[in-house]
């Protein structure tokens, strides 16, 4: 253990400033200094997707990322894509197709959705299986999930839900 | 049995035009959970909140010569470390056997290892911080000297004389035995034209549920009563549980139960761990949290399935199967679990085999025995993937020795559909099973025929794919039978309380408890539906020892068909109630008058007469308006639990294709279909989700997932990379088509869905595998279905 190091840090659109450890991971940063607790932990060593978030527009892994990492960076998390209203036609279909189950890396799904649909707006049920391969669900069977994304995609192409 | 819904007159309340029940509609408040804003035990903080860290034995089995917290002690930020020997001051161990399972034994179990550590994993040590960090760098300054014992991690061994006994008191290393022998087995062995056997290996494996185990308690001095907020799927055990060993009333232990992250039987349990926290904070005076880290969910939260199990069928020419006998050996970790006990999975086995089928021939040993690895107990669809793997693998491998087809054969020995009520011979009743129709709509939905066409095509090509059968039959709807005629204060009961509120919204507080399946939902379908309210005006109030009824909670496919039952009861008193009401204020009779669109509206033609709101506003402000005498009721409450049958058993049957690559050993699944008979549907899409979520749980056992011990009950793969889970990238599309067989034992007629998929996934793909490997005379009766076991049972490795 060393001293706190000072960090300003964007967290979705708000500026941060905190004194963290250097060791303090950005998911516990997130959750226990910032009470953002919709960033969920389940591993901690990077396999289960459940703590993803956006990190300056690329989703990463918070538990595998040191807080003092995002100085100078903008953070977002699911309670800011969820104000924002980036996610809301996501959310929707995740609603209308059951594809949460206990939610708890329903945060995580989300985030890697979204960034797929940033990247490849018309994915085919393979492509978007192989983008989640690395969210670990262990309620649904993934099968609803690759619905509800390729549902989002084909409305956001101007087709029908 | 039908493919539509049962008659209309039991169902009046409830087939209606605006009707919620068969519907698909979206489940309450997920916007919740999919906007961060749930509220898990892990996202929990009260004041004065410590954390708590385990040290936990890195040895399977030693003697604890020494415990060394000075240095620890003297850290910043340490509030205890708090031994066995110190935390037994406040707390009392406990001994995981009931009465029923005749013959079960345990030993006395600690919140915290006292003198001995019998698994690697159990916790010697307690330290107690402000923060977890803190406490983590505290536990690697305990000095723990061990004295290492002989562990005991080979099942097949561990009755033999030259085994150590782990716990000597209790004499030997079986903790429970059962044998069952019905009809005349050596005579219908002699009578069968060909006999098939194998054994047939099952990984032990774990739920890995998304968020592990964690507990924050609340032990208040001033009330001298304790909060427990904790994942549980059964909050009123863990009162009664935490208030015995505490020595407390269970009036003094409340059990909150927020957001789940995931359960699936591993929440079921009270493990040693979550005791010590009660107790550590009642010690301490304060709240304590603990969060089980991955590598702590791997070591304690419960493993299942570790199971030998060797079977025998005899068939005749015509495929008529004229006997099953099994010999089933189960190692269970150093103890029987708390409360439920580690003998039910076995005793299921034994209960399950052979369950579809008309034969009565029946023999069954299963040996439950006691070893130094983490202690197993139930885990979703307990017993069933064993059951139903030797059944279905035993069925194959005698169809394989006539020379007749998968699907024939069991058409030739599944209980007729029309034969219903009768029971098998381990004694298990059936009220109404729908094995043939469920056969036939399998059979339509996958175009058996063409796929066989297809796969005889492929196989020209050096393409090797396998189509795999497994009927099945699931425990729902557990009556006391289960637990409490063996003495455990689990309760097979459910109550629901109904209200209408002042602005005619309704409130509902029910004893089942959710985590993910949609109780919730469930609840709002049926009570909205009955009191003919519109769901977003239901809220539902669960998981809370304070503000539900007394009950059992959600466990065994219990949920939907009891809770269910006892939502539409009293939602039927409340309507009356509120009819009553109506018909002194608009001055008719409540004959005259129904309940539709958030009114009370006339029941010969709809006319909207009164708002609900309006009624509530006279009943709660105005009564004096009323006309004397009456006493308006705008809240009920009703119990239920089955009587008739100690279970509503389930059927179905689940179809698996797939691909072998007998170069690699990999199997990719292709398509998997899934029929199930559950009742009463009352959400279609949920019962969907429930089947392929459950499905998936199946495919992991069957192709990944394992707990690999090594011969000192080290546990090798205790983590998330190492151990594998079903990924959306190994996962096919999952076909559900449902046969609807209503149980007459309630008026809703629902049964429960929640175990059906892991129950019959990997005897399917077991199949399958067999199937495309064929050519190759290769049989496999093992699983994982590893590329390492497909590729030794081809010679390759």
């Amino acid at each position: 253990m060393t001293a706190r190091i000072s960090i300003t840090v964007e967290v979705n659109g708000e500026r941060v400033d905190a004194q963290v450890l250097p060791r303090l991971n950005l998911a516990d940063f997130l959750r226990e200094h910032l009470q953002l607790t919709g960033t969920h932990v389940g591993c901690e060593h990077g396999v289960c997707g459940a703590c993803t978030v956006r990190v300056d527009g690329d989703i990463v892994r918070s538990c595998l990322m040191l807080a003092v990492q995002t100085h100078n960076a903008s953070v977002q998390t699911i309670e800011g894509l969820s104000d924002s209203g980036e996610i809301a036609d996501l959310q929707t279909a995740f609603r209308d197709r059951n594809a949460l189950q206990c939610g708890f890396c329903t945060p995580g799904m989300l985030m890697a959705a979204q960034d797929l649909l940033k990247q490849q707006p018309e994915p085919d049920r393979e492509q978007i299986r192989q983008h989640l391969s690395g969210n670990y669900c262990r309620c649904t069977g993934y099968q609803a999930i690759v619905d509800a994304i390729e549902t989002t995609a084909r409305v956001r192409m101007g087709g029908r839900p | 049995m039908t493919i539509a819904t049962a008659s209309p007159q039991a169902l009046s309340e409830l087939d209606r035009p605006n009707s919620y029940i068969g519907k698909t509609v979206p489940r309450p408040n997920l916007d919740r959970l999919m906007q961060g804003r749930g509220l898990y035990v892990s996202d929990i903080e009260l004041p004065r909140m410590a954390h708590v860290v385990f040290l936990r034995s890195p040895h399977a089995h030693a003697k604890i010569v020494s415990i060394d917290a000075a240095a620890a002690k003297r850290m910043p930020g340490i509030i205890a470390v708090v031994t066995g020997k110190e935390l037994a001051a406040v707390i009392t161990p406990w001994v995981g056997v009931l009465t029923h399972l005749k013959g079960l034994k345990s030993a006395p179990q600690h919140a915290i290892a006292i003198d001995r550590v019998c698994w690697q994993g159990e916790a010697v040590a307690a330290i107690v911080a402000t923060s977890r960090d803190v406490a983590e760098d505290a536990a690697e300054a305990v000095r723990v000297e061990y004295q290492e014992l002989e562990a005991v991690t080979d099942m097949r061994t561990a009755l033999d004389s030259a085994t150590p006994v782990i716990h000597p008191a209790l004499g030997d290393n079986l903790a429970f035995e059962r044998n069952l022998d019905a009809g005349a087995v050596n005579a219908a062995f002699a009578d069968a034209d060909e006999v098939a056997e194998a054994e047939f290996i099952f990984g032990r494996h774990t739920g890995v549920t998304l968020e592990p185990r964690a507990v924050v308690a609340d032990w208040n001095a001033a009330e001298a009563r304790l909060t427990i907020y904790q994942g549980t799927q059964a909050p009123h055990m863990v009162q009664n549980i935490a208030a015995l060993h505490l020595g407390l009333r269970e009036s003094q232990v409340r059990v909150v139960c927020k957001d789940v992250g995931g359960s699936f039987g591993i929440k079921v349990h009270i493990y040693a761990d979550e005791m010590a926290v009660y107790a550590l904070s009642k010690l301490l005076r304060r709240p304590i949290k603990f969060v089980a880290d991955r590598v702590e969910s791997f070591n304690t939260d419960i493993h299942a399935r570790d199971h030998r199990c060797k079977g025998k069928i005899g068939v005749k020419r015509d495929g008529t199967i004229t006997a099953f006998e099994i010999d089933d050996l189960t190692g269970i970790g150093p103890y029987s679990m708390y409360p439920r006990t580690s003998a039910i999975e076995a005793n299921q086995v034994v209960n399950l085999v052979g369950g579809p089928y008309t034969t009565k021939n029946y023999r069954a040993r299963a040996r439950v025995v006691f070893q130094n690895k983490n202690v197993m107990c139930q885990y979703r669809a307990v017993g069933h993937p064993i059951a139903c793997s030797v059944t279905e693998g035993l069925v194959d491998l005698a169809a394989a020795k006539i020379g007749m087809d998968p699907v024939k054969i069991r058409r030739r020995n599944l209980i007729a559909d029309d034969a219903y009520p009768c029971a098998s011979p381990s004694g298990l009743r059936f009220e109404l099973l729908s094995h043939h129709a469920a056969m036939n709509r399998l059979m339509a939905m996958m175009d058996y025929e063409s796929l066989r066409a297809e796969q005889a095509a492929l196989r020209k090509k050096n393409i090797h794919r396998g189509i795999g059968i497994a009927s099945f039959i699931e425990v729902t709807n557990p009556s006391a039978a289960f637990y409490g005629v063996g003495g455990a204060r689990i309760s097979s009961q459910d109550g629901v309380a109904v209200r209408l509120d002042a602005q005619g919204a309704v409130i509902c507080q029910t004893s089942i408890t959710e985590q993910g399946q949609g109780s919730e939902s469930l609840t709002a379908q049926i009570v909205g539906s009955v009191l003919g309210v519109s769901m977003e005006r239901v809220r539902v109030i669960l998981g809370d020892t304070d503000n539900t009824p007394y009950g059992g909670g959600t466990w065994a496919s219990r949920g939907a068909g009891i809770g269910g039952e006892a939502a539409l009861q009293a939602a039927k008193i409340l309507r009356r109630n509120i009819l009553d009401v109506a018909a002194a204020i608009l001055q008719t009779s409540p004959g005259e008058l129904d309940l539709a669109g958030n009114a009370v509206v006339n029941a010969g033609d709809g006319a909207p007469r009164i708002e609900l709101n309006e009624l509530a506003r006279v009943v709660y402000f105005r009564p004096d308006t009323l006309p004397p005498g009456i006493q308006p009721e705008l809240m009920a409450t009703r119990h239920f639990v089955p009587r008739e049958y100690p279970f509503a058993f389930t059927n179905g049957v689940q179809a698996s294709w797939l691909e072998v690559d007998p170069d690699t050993g990999i199997v990719r699944l292709l398509k998997h279909w899934v029929v199930e008979d559950c009742g009463t549907l009352i959400n279609p899409q949920l019962v969907d989700e429930q089947i392929r979520g459950g499905v998936v749980q199946g495919l992991g056992a069957a192709l990944f997932e394992k707990c690999v011990y090594d011969e000192r009950g080290q546990l090798t793969n205790a983590n998330m990379a190492d151990y594998l889970v079903p990924m959306s990238g190994e996962m096919p599309d999952i076909d559900v088509g449902h046969v609807v067989s209503p149980t007459s034992e309630t008026e809703l007629g629902a049964k429960g869905a929640g175990e059906a998929g892991t129950a019959g996934a990997a005897a399917a793909v077991a199949n399958a595998v067999n199937d495309a490997l064929r050519p190759f005379g290769a049989v496999i009766t093992e699983i994982p279905l590893t590329p390492q076991v497909i590729l030794t049972a081809l010679g390759r490795i």
